[in-house]
């Protein structure tokens, strides 16, 4: 046996646009165990909610994250609407469905782009973030913002959609979808991809379960669990079966990716067609006395927001649980066996958001 | 229109470890955990889902209480066992990874535990 030696990786390094550390153990070039550590950013977002009325802090909710900002703003906005037991106008909540649906394109997009240029695939990691502004000018169209839509507020959504800009929308994404084909063509089927994520951080579907992975990490090791299941918004109305691989490995979740890329533009479909007619927001009466867990998938897995109010205009906790942290430990189990070369493209396979876990 | 029920049960600190069991033997996986400050005390929930049901077990202790550590049940508790250490200063007992106060990084030590707000801020003047 070889001397053991710790190679940090981490905070800063080239396929990480954020700081995570990692004590990696190694036996020659063989990870044998992980040691994480986060914490360099943590912002105490969550302890403005003190300072913020309730309906305030929707703002705040929405920038824990640059990229699934609706989903956090909704998911925030869905946790006070429980709690004061308002009823959302069901075209509200079809509204939230397709700005989610969008942002979950985005984001799957923006992955891809990175895991490509992760592994050296230039050209890839360009079509990719070319396909993903087709998204982005769709959500700067219906919402006036690239990254911070600010779309959802507490009772419903601050802008409607036309339903003839909705069915426009709809005809688009059929180009999208077939640009969408060609893309995925190479993530799956080039095999000097292949060979970098084939059988490479390979996760049970036993310790993605035990472990707490959440999202395409626990999805790619065969767990079926998918929050839009609970049917919060519209998604009680709408089908879909969650994208699931049995494989655990890096290819595995990255072919869940790409299917949820597919899955998310026949939800969209689906929601176009169904939206009713009506208001798109009730009004607010009262403040929040009560506590709710608002959960909800985000692209990268479950977020949970944890909301407790005292009957004043300031809650007394807000406590959001993003997927990145419940992924780590699931991400000290994948680079355990793995080669040293292997740890930045399976860091990136959780598709981890420091920004989110940092909030 | 209720998204799901979310059952709550308070228990004693003597009984986390037979209640946490009981869920992992049962096939539950752990959600979360996360702690409140109220008033003089914490509250801390555990929350645990199996097939989408969403259950919660609850624990209402003294600032000064130390509670038992659930990573030996569930591995992965050692990021929220760290966590409410680092941001509220509670004292958790035989945690696997036990990062000493260094998971997360503040500039104040345990920022949570005594929240400073007055009635301060622009919401305030409106």
């Amino acid at each position: 046996m070889s001397k053991k030696i710790v190679v940090p990786f981490g905070p800063q390094h080239p396929v990480l646009p954020e700081p995570i550390h990692l004590d990696l153990v190694l036996e020659d070039e063989t990870v044998v165990d992980v040691v994480p550590s986060i914490g360099y950013i943590h912002r105490g977002l969550e302890t403005l909610v003190a300072k913020r009325e309730f309906t305030e802090y929707v703002y705040i909710a929405e920038r824990t994250c640059g990229i699934c900002s609706f989903i956090h703003g909704m998911t925030y906005c869905q946790g006070v609407e429980q709690i004061m037991d308002l009823e959302v106008p069901a075209r509200a909540h079809y509204l939230r469905t397709i700005w989610s649906e969008y942002s979950r394109l985005h984001s799957h997009l923006l992955w891809l782009g990175l895991f490509a240029d992760a592994m050296g695939f230039e050209n890839l990691f360009m079509n990719s973030w070319r396909l993903r502004e087709f998204v982005l000018d769709v959500l700067e169209e219906t919402t006036g913002g690239r990254v911070i839509q600010g779309s959802c507020k507490v009772g419903g959504v601050r802008r409607d959609i036309s339903n003839e800009k909705l069915s426009a929308m709809a005809a688009d994404l059929k180009g999208f979808e077939t640009e969408l084909v060609d893309l995925s063509e190479v993530f799956l089927h080039d095999d000097s991809l292949k060979s970098r994520l084939v059988g490479v951080g390979t996760l049970s579907r036993t310790d993605a379960y035990d472990l707490g992975a959440a999202g395409p990490a626990a999805r790619g090791s065969g767990v079926a669990i998918d929050l839009r299941k609970t049917g919060y918004a519209a998604y009680r109305e709408l089908r879909f079966e969650p994208a699931t691989e049995s494989a655990g490995d890096c290819y595995a979740r990255c072919a869940v990716r790409i299917r949820e890329l597919f899955s998310s533009i026949d939800l969209i479909r689906q929601a176009v067609e169904k939206i009713p007619e009506g208001e798109i927001e009730v009004k607010v009466k009262g403040t929040p006395d009560g506590e709710y867990f608002s959960r909800s998938e985000q692209p990268r897995g479950e977020l949970v927001h944890y909301l407790k109010g005292n009957g004043t205009k300031h809650l007394v906790r807000s406590r959001i649980r993003t997927p990145t942290l419940t992924n780590v430990p699931p991400l000290v189990k994948m680079l355990q066996g793995c080669e040293l070369a292997d740890v930045p493209v399976i860091v990136l396979s959780i598709d981890p958001c420091i920004g989110c876990m940092e909030r | 229109m209720k998204i799901e029920e979310q059952p709550t049960t308070v228990i004693a600190v003597a009984h986390l470890i037979g209640k946490v069991e009981q869920f992992r033997k049962g096939g539950y996986r752990l959600v979360q955990m996360n702690a409140t400050k109220v008033g003089d005390e914490f509250e801390i929930n555990y929350s645990f889902e199996k097939d989408y049901l969403f259950e919660n077990l609850r624990l209402i202790i003294s600032v000064d209480t130390e509670v038992p550590s659930i990573s030996g049940m569930y591995w992965g508790a050692f990021v929220y066992e760290n966590e409410m250490h680092d941001l509220f200063g509670i004292a958790v007992k035989g945690m696997n990874i036990d990062f000493n106060g260094n998971f997360i990084r503040t500039k104040v030590r345990y920022p949570f535990r005594n929240p400073t707000f007055q009635g301060e801020g622009p919401c305030q003047r409106k």
